[in-house]
């Protein structure tokens, strides 16, 4: 019987969903759910990150922007007192992705090094923009006064445990549609134009229009991420969208590896568990990341991920190739 | 928006000469770092990100220096020629092990070369704010012109600048080491299928662009104050005025490093707290308008 693989990661989604709600019941470590909050929270904004970066080779260095925009918007919405977490949820949603679509509109014609420049320079345009605003976005003091939290359909997110389970069904659900659009006819089209963008356009792809597609999608899940930043803090800071943000998206991928689905967020989670750690050691967390970081360029020369997995597959590879070799006459191997 | 105070001083000879001067101080100073980095573009096709903590080495070399010797222009020499060094080294032992591979593995290794080069300079120089104060040879009164007093620190530091870029102009376009450099940057292969030794000439390029990055520090260091992490945000100015130029590009870096360096000081006065925004605004309309940058030749 034919299972729908959109059904089967569901159900795995699930399966995951149940192992990670049952945390809180072993433990009443809080400071667990705090850092699986961050899991998400980064973990989706470098997988969306990665749509752009690993699938549709497009170099984008302003990825914090729409980070940032989800965590404002979402926080000044719910700050009006006006709307549901999910009614602002779904608004924040909206307006992100027109964003990055206006962003993406002027961005995609540009080439390589210096669409990573101009997507910057947007970024840091929104992060002037947010820090002398001060009469609406609260300037370099970020949006304080925190963000009221009502209760709907039972959920209480003042709650820590609720907030979690909120934040890791939410990132589940968004990696089940990241991973089916990846393995879409859609996803593969990104990845015949970051392969080959003129044979693409030769089969008659609407190239830009794909890149324009992928980056809304792509900024869109990024302020999903920062919607659970927003509630995480209770409020918005301008260094969500100062240019290292996006830095430390392209690092997450680099780190667990590009080439994987979930690459980006193994990243996340070395990220943060490494920042912890050296934090609670050392005062210098860049002397070790910095180190940590050259052993990974040096020496692995690509994510953990992707090395662990294309060291699997290189054996399996190696491993047909030696019971294949015998069967191939000798003189037919050209010199 | 404060556009009266612009006008008001526009029609002011005085505030027009002090603005125009500190634009132009600020401008040079970027060209010295954002030249590197275009040369080494130009050359290397490799974006060094960590050119910006060359400028900070450079700035903690004068410092040390100069309170060594209490001689200035050593202090710069010395800064000039450590940073050098230094850029000689990082090209040996780490930017050469990356050629060829992707962007985002040169962006990593030149990201750790920050973090671990700004933990250094914290270890050995501390993490408080720190200056070199005024060298005694430019403790002088400011000259009165036209209303204005000019410290002479500035003239020198402009005069110096614009010496400096007249050098550079000169090696790249009328040298033989120049022909070379442009032959390696126009096609690398062909450059070394002829004879000239470009892995020789990589480490060189490098060099010289860590020498114009500890000038620039070295020049900065009595007028700006030293921190860790500072060469964070001249290295995104330096960007900015690399890409409006055209990557790669030295005449461009230095008519957009002073075109940036003017709208800082100009802008200060209409909206302070825009005034980086009003830089990447002008980068955003630059590249939409000529994608690859005002006096690119158009190569890539």
């Amino acid at each position: 019987m034919q299972i729908n693989t959109f059904t089967r990661y569901s159900v795995v989604a699930l399966l995951v969903f149940v192992v990670l709600a049952a945390i809180p019941r072993i433990t009443d470590d809080i400071s667990i759910l705090d850092t699986g909050i961050m899991i998400c929270a980064n973990g989706l904004f470098a997988l969306s990150l990665n749509l752009l970066v690993g699938r549709t080779g497009l170099l984008s260095f302003g990825h914090g922007g729409f980070y940032a925009a989800g965590a404002y918007s979402f926080g000044l919405l719910m700050q009006t007192g006006m709307f549901s977490i999910p009614a602002a949820f779904a608004l924040t949603i909206v307006f992100v992705a027109a964003l990055s679509a206006l962003v993406a509109l002027v961005c995609v014609r540009l080439n390589e090094t210096y669409f990573t420049f101009i997507t910057l320079a947007f970024q840091m345009l929104f992060y002037n923009i947010i820090l002398s605003w001060t009469s609406l976005t609260g300037g370099d003091q970020g949006l304080l006064g925190g963000i009221p939290k009502p209760v709907f359909l039972g959920i209480d997110l003042v709650n820590p445990v609720h907030l979690y389970l909120f934040c890791c069904g939410i990132f589940l659900v968004c990696v089940v549609l990241l991973y089916q659009i990846t393995q879409s006819p859609f996803g593969y089209t990104l990845r015949m134009i970051r392969d080959n963008t003129e044979r693409a356009r030769f089969l008659g792809v609407a190239v830009n229009r794909y890149k324009v597609a992928s980056f809304t999608l792509a900024g869109a899940f990024a302020g999903i991420g920062g919607m659970f930043m927003a509630l995480f803090v209770s409020g918005a800071y301008p260094s969500f969208g100062y240019w290292t943000m996006s830095g430390d998206g392209i690092f997450m991928i680099m780190l667990g590896g590009m080439n994987t689905f979930l690459g980006p967020l193994v990243g996340a989670i070395i990220l943060i568990v490494l920042n912890d750690l050296t934090t609670i050691y050392t005062d210098h967390y860049g002397l070790v990341l910095g180190c940590v970081i050259l052993v990974f360029v040096l020496g692995l020369r690509r994510g953990l991920l992707d090395f662990i997995v294309e060291g699997i597959r290189d054996r399996r590879a190696s491993k047909m190739d030696q019971t294949i070799q015998p069967t191939v006459p000798k003189e037919e191997i050209p010199r | 928006m404060d556009f009266s105070s612009l006008i008001g001083c526009v029609s002011s000879a005085s505030c027009m000469v002090t603005q125009s001067l500190s634009g132009l101080t600020i401008g040079m100073l970027l060209f010295l770092v954002a030249s590197g980095l275009s040369l080494i573009f130009g050359v290397l096709k490799i974006t060094n990100f960590a050119h910006g903590s060359f400028y900070m080495l450079g700035a903690y070399f004068a410092l040390t220096v100069y309170q060594v010797t209490n001689n200035y222009f050593l202090a710069v020499c010395g800064a000039a020629l450590g940073v050098g060094l230094f850029g000689v080294l990082f090209e040996r032992f780490l930017i050469r092990r990356i050629y060829g591979s992707n962007v985002l593995m040169q962006l990593l290794l030149s990201y750790a070369v920050i973090l671990i080069l700004d933990d250094i300079v914290m270890l050995v120089w501390g993490s408080e704010f720190q200056s070199m104060g005024m060298p005694d040879l430019f403790r002088v009164p400011p000259i009165r012109f036209a209303g204005a007093y000019i410290p002479v620190f500035y003239l020198f530091l402009i005069v110096a600048a614009f010496a400096i870029a007249g050098g550079l102009w000169f090696l790249i376009e009328k040298t033989r080491f120049g022909k070379v450099v442009r032959a390696a940057a126009h096609n690398g292969e062909m450059a070394a299928a002829l004879g000239i030794n470009t892995s020789l000439l990589y480490s060189f390029t490098l060099g010289l662009g860590g020498v114009l990055a500890g000038l620039a520090g070295g020049l900065a260091a009595p007028v700006r104050s030293l921190v860790p992490g500072m060469g964070m945000s001249i290295l995104i100015e330096s960007f900015i005025v690399t890409v409006i130029g055209g990557m790669g590009s030295i005449v461009g870096a230095f008519v957009s490093a002073i075109v940036i360096g003017l709208t800082r000081s100009f802008g200060g006065i209409v909206m302070p707290e825009f005034t980086d925004g009003l830089m990447f605004l002008v980068m955003v309309i630059v590249l939409i308008v000529k994608p690859t940058g005002l006096f690119s030749k158009g190569r890539d």
